[in-house]
């Protein structure tokens, strides 16, 4: 079987003529049909809205010539607002919710000429790190279907990696666009904090989350940064730094780099196949002309509890706003009740397990007499985490490390027990308490088949050097060549 | 508190969340919150005096802009997700009286 286009060959397929924007979108289409039933990475599938839109691209070939996505498949994480189109963050309690605006990313990728396709599954907003966690079901890892696709992206990672679409939205607030990516066997980015607006996203927690690409290629994910990244006076905190050339970025290769390897930090802990995929990895760079070095993070092993207690404080606060009045699931029968029976009675039905488990955990690190103790040592904590990275930058250009300590983990191996589930995300969320840009890329398979990902981690606003780390450790290798049997 | 949760905790913490956990949500949210607390007990081991907080990681000031009117959302649109709504309004349960 041959690999799937990536999203710059489609594009190239589309403006030479040899493809109309509505034959793609058919294909990808067709593609759900045929894996969905087996992937689960789909909520809603939006066929009338993404035909249509195919077609309005056709018809106008001069209009959509030099936009940098006429006639691209994309598919969508189901917490990102579309205009007219279900967003149930993959939770019975947004399960109608049909958003009355866009966010600006879907407004961005639709101005660049994407055609969206779905909205895909996810961990219940956001909140996991397997997918197992949605309201309507787990997705499923497109390698091996008995494992999960990780998470919270799951849908978005399992959709681009079977095939259906070149290029995903996720959000990643612990590492939920890089860990799917690495599990999935594709290449996964979460711009700095501020790079790209978060209008339209529904939120987790606002000092963490950030929205980015799933794709096939390096380049590709370059390009969809470039597309939905920039300031945006709906979103307070998107930042006003100019948006660099990121596609003209990667070919520049790794010769000269400095790479820093925390060595102490992955003493402990990594499955030995990840451990070796790394090493080569590694190897590759260093064949490749980067120079390696030790870099010690010293707060970094503190990541995990600094972001369980600030993820979960802001989660709190944020998911206050579902209370059965402006939008959602109501209880049956608590019109009648008094108003904080209704409200209690809504939250407890429609939220689940997880969702719930955070919001009491968040609640409870920011009472009277325990703020201090957790909330404010938590952010006192992260300060240090900050720190450590950005000494490690003045002599270093960007960090590597593997992007989760696992390959992809059975269904259900982890469900009951919410702390090592959490500590799946050790390595990645170091990146959003620094606010920092991370990418994960293929970087091998275990003995039995499962992906395994490299990532790298930058510097603020510096997209373009780990994207060019990336690629250039890509072109040295093969893995991307290698597909699922689904 | 850490160290154990009672149910009279977790349901003081339930109702501070607005939630309305049922018993076998209160027996296993006492576990496993402590379970988490007791692992997050490691922050305790970093010496943060004078260390300051951060709340974000990308500090700037608070954006600026023109105080100009703009279109805001149409009163049809922001109702038609409610779960009751009559008169352009939201409906909820009585609050008063």
């Amino acid at each position: 079987m041959t690999r799937p286009a990536t999203l710059v060959e489609l594009r190239e397929a589309i403006r030479s003529g040899a493809r109309t924007a509505v034959d793609v979108c058919l294909g990808a289409l067709a593609r759900i049909e045929a894996t969905d039933g087996a992937l689960h990475a789909f909520n809603t599938v939006c066929a009338d809205r993404a035909l249509a839109r195919a077609a309005e691209i056709d018809r106008d070939p001069p209009r959509w010539r030099t936009a940098p996505l006429a006639g691209i498949p994309v598919a969508l994480k189901d917490n990102l607002c579309t205009r007219g189109t279900r967003t149930t963050a993959s939770s019975r309690i947004l399960e109608t919710f049909v958003p009355p605006y866009d966010a600006t990313v879907v407004a961005r990728l639709e101005g660049a000429g994407a055609v969206v396709v779905g909205k895909t599954n996810c961990d219940e907003f956001a909140m996991g790190s397997s997918n197992e966690n949605s309201a309507f079901g787990p997705a499923r890892n497109p390698w091996a279907l008995d494992r999960t696709p990780g998470g919270s992206s799951g849908g978005s990672a399992a959709a681009v990696a079977a095939g259906v679409a070149p290029l995903a939205l996720g959000s990643d607030t612990g590492g939920s666009i890089r860990q799917p990516a690495a599990m999935c066997g594709i290449v996964g980015l979460k711009p700095t904090y501020g790079r790209v607006s978060r209008y339209g996203l529904l939120a987790f927690a606002s000092s963490l989350d950030q929205i980015g690409p799933l794709t096939r290629s390096v380049e590709d994910a370059a390009v969809a940064l470039s597309v939905i990244a920039g300031p945006d006076p709906l979103d307070a905190t998107s930042a006003p730094e100019a948006v660099a050339d990121y596609a003209g970025a990667v070919g520049g290769g790794a010769a000269g780099a400095r790479i820093g390897v925390p060595r102490r930090l992955l003493a402990e802990g990594v499955d030995e196949s990840v451990a070796a995929a790394f090493e080569g990895a590694v190897d590759v760079l260093a064949a490749a002309g980067a120079t390696i070095v030790d870099v010690d993070l010293p707060h970094a092993a503190h990541a995990i509890p600094v972001y369980y207690l600030v993820a979960t404080a802001e989660a709190s606060s944020n998911l206050a706003r579902y209370d059965g009045v402006r939008y959602g699931f109501r209880a049956p029968g608590s019109g009648d009740a008094d108003l904080r029976t209704m409200y209690a009675r809504t939250r407890e039905a429609g939220f689940g397990a997880e969702v719930k488990r955070r919001i009491m955990l968040g609640t409870y690190v920011l009472s009277a007499g325990y703020y201090d103790a957790y909330y404010l040592k938590a952010q006192q904590v992260r300060t240090l985490i900050r720190r450590d990275y950005d000494g490690a930058f003045e002599r270093i250009d960007a960090v590597a490390m593997p992007t989760s300590p696992t390959p992809a983990f059975r269904i259900g191996e982890r469900a009951g027990d919410p702390l090592q589930m959490y500590l799946a995300d050790v390595f990645t969320v170091s990146a959003n308490l620094a606010g920092l840009p991370a990418v994960s890329v293929p970087c091998g398979f275990t003995g039995a088949g499962l992906p395994i990902g490299l990532q790298f981690t930058g510097r603020r606003f510096d997209e373009a050097t780990i994207l060019r780390l990336a690629a250039a450790y890509e072109r040295e290798t093969s893995w991307r060549d290698q597909r699922p049997a689904i | 508190m850490p160290g154990g949760f009672t149910r009279a905790d977790i349901e003081a913490i339930a109702t501070l969340a607005n939630l309305e956990l049922d018993p076998a949500e209160v027996d296993l949210f006492a576990r496993q919150l402590a379970a988490i607390l007791a692992y997050a007990d490691q922050l305790r081991q970093v010496d943060t005096t004078d260390v300051v907080p951060t709340a974000h990681a990308v500090a700037r000031h608070a954006a600026e802009r023109d105080d100009v009117a703009r279109p805001c959302l149409d009163r049809a649109d922001a109702l038609a997700n409610a779960p009751d709504a009559a008169a352009g309004l939201f409906r909820v349960p009585r609050v008063i009286g």
